[in-house]
């Protein structure tokens, strides 16, 4: 867990002080969310609101997830990393803690501009939307880590990585969808709570299964 | 002796003749001998293939999966070549599935597609099967690729389940437009009934020969790549 610990915090440090990923990020999930609403008339996009927001979030996830693992290739950091003395799969979970603390800003970023360019109401019940975002920010950032581990060290890596996670991601985009819609619309947890625990349900197996299997990815 | 090498002589000899047999007396069975459905006239008889199809799309993709934890667990290159060989099988099956699924619906639903949470099922496995067979592909060269590929197969069918639960609840909040129909399973004449044993029979035989036959392919390939190696050191 010390170990993660470091190699979060190293990542936190380099992102505070080039703020390479975020700045990007933020911009791109500002730059898909208007193009919808150009594709989409504004009015029209304001009630396809949910599909509108995961979509952006993911694909805006899918361009910045990998960049965690590229920070590593300079300089064969990558290497040093992997000769530490430390549990390989400390590596996933500190990969996965620095996704989810960059895109969980990138999305935080986005409910506002939901908020601010197509009315939706996010102040009128912030907690079960929160909730939502961060079931769907979890398991995207540990399926989506998992393969970025794998992707980066292809030729074809910008190609790869949403062919491998998208398919996957499928009742990820369902639930996360239906339970912003019904939350969105003024519903409450318990009105979309089976959606929620499909969501939490994914959440732990990938979670699990990333930590598990990373160290076989990680092989050499 | 090994477990390959017991089975080779019988499944090179045996397999090919059976599966012919058997696919022509099925094809007899589908198109000669059982009588047409009632309402749905001659086009129900693509059933005996198109339900076929799944079976051997499910079983080559768990087969792909437990090989590729197996893999992942011992490293032994046999269990990659199953893996492999399982996916390209599965998605074979698959595809044809998929192409022979519409052709029945078209005149039956009168649609060629529709969200049911079965053919949505179908679908997203085949993408995800269909991007392991591209991965391995992009990753031809590179030696880790084996056990990429076998993180997809296993994280893929652990994600089935999950797929399955959110489909269901997808389509079951909205009405469903159409329904399948109460009868398809009904097979009301004892033909029908021997028609589709037949024909799982062959589906059978044939998806163990192509298993087989791609096997093969995949470990003769390694073992060519082995000797070029050698003869690059030689010279």
């Amino acid at each position: 867990m010390n170990a993660a610990w470091r190699i979060l915090h190293k990542d936190l440090v380099l992102e505070l002080r080039t703020r390479e990923a975020l700045s990007g990020l933020v911009v791109l999930v500002m730059l898909i969310l208007l193009t919808f609403a150009f594709a989409m008339d504004p009015e029209g996009a304001a009630s396809a609101a949910p599909a509108v927001q995961w979509v952006t979030f993911i694909f805006a996830g899918l361009m910045a997830i990998q960049r965690a693992f590229l920070v590593e290739r300079e300089n064969g950091a990558w290497y040093g990393l992997l000769l530490c003395p430390i549990d390989r799969s400390a590596i996933f979970v500190a990969k996965m803690a620095s996704n989810v603390i960059v895109l969980g800003i990138a999305q935080l970023v986005l409910l506002g501009l939901l908020a601010v360019l197509l009315g939706v109401p996010v102040h009128a019940a912030p907690l079960p939307i929160l909730l939502v975002n961060f079931l769907g920010l979890i398991g995207f950032s540990a399926l989506a880590t998992l393969f970025a581990a794998i992707s980066v060290r292809l030729r074809a890596r910008e190609m790869m990585l949403p062919l491998l996670v998208l398919p996957l991601l499928v009742p990820l985009v369902i639930c996360a969808v239906q339970a912003s819609r019904i939350v969105m619309n003024g519903g409450t947890i318990a009105n979309a709570a089976a959606w929620i625990r499909v969501l939490a349900t994914f959440d732990v197996i990938f979670s699990v299964a990333g930590w598990m299997i990373f160290e076989q990815l990680v092989h050499e | 002796m090994s477990l390959r090498s017991r089975v080779a002589p019988f499944a090179d000899r045996v397999l090919p003749p059976a599966a012919t047999l058997a696919m022509l007396v099925a094809l007899w069975c589908v198109f000669v001998y059982v009588p047409n459905e009632q309402t749905m006239g001659p086009v129900q008889r693509i059933f005996y293939f198109h339900v076929n199809c799944w079976w051997a799309a499910y079983l080559g993709f768990f087969v792909a999966a437990a090989a590729s934890g197996a893999y992942l667990w011992r490293g032994r290159p046999e269990h990659d070549w199953l893996a492999q060989a399982g996916v390209e099988v599965g998605v074979l099956f698959c595809t044809m599935g998929l192409v022979t699924g519409p052709i029945w619906a078209r005149p039956i639903w009168g649609t060629w597609w529709t969200w049911d949470p079965r053919l949505t099922m179908a679908v997203i496995l085949w993408t995800i099967f269909s991007v392991y067979l591209v991965l391995r592909s992009a990753g031809r060269e590179d030696p880790e690729i084996t056990r990429y590929a076998a993180v997809l197969a296993v994280v893929g069918i652990l994600d089935i389940p999950l797929i399955m639960i959110s489909v269901r609840l997808w389509r079951g909040m909205h009405p469903s437009v159409i329904s399948a129909p109460a009868n398809k399973g009904g097979l009301e004449d004892p033909r029908m009934v021997t028609a589709l044993l037949v024909s799982l029979v062959a589906f059978a035989l044939l998806f163990v020969w192509l298993l087989w036959l791609r096997y093969e392919g995949l470990r003769l390939r390694s073992e060519v790549q082995v000797l070029e190696d050698r003869l690059g050191e030689l010279a």
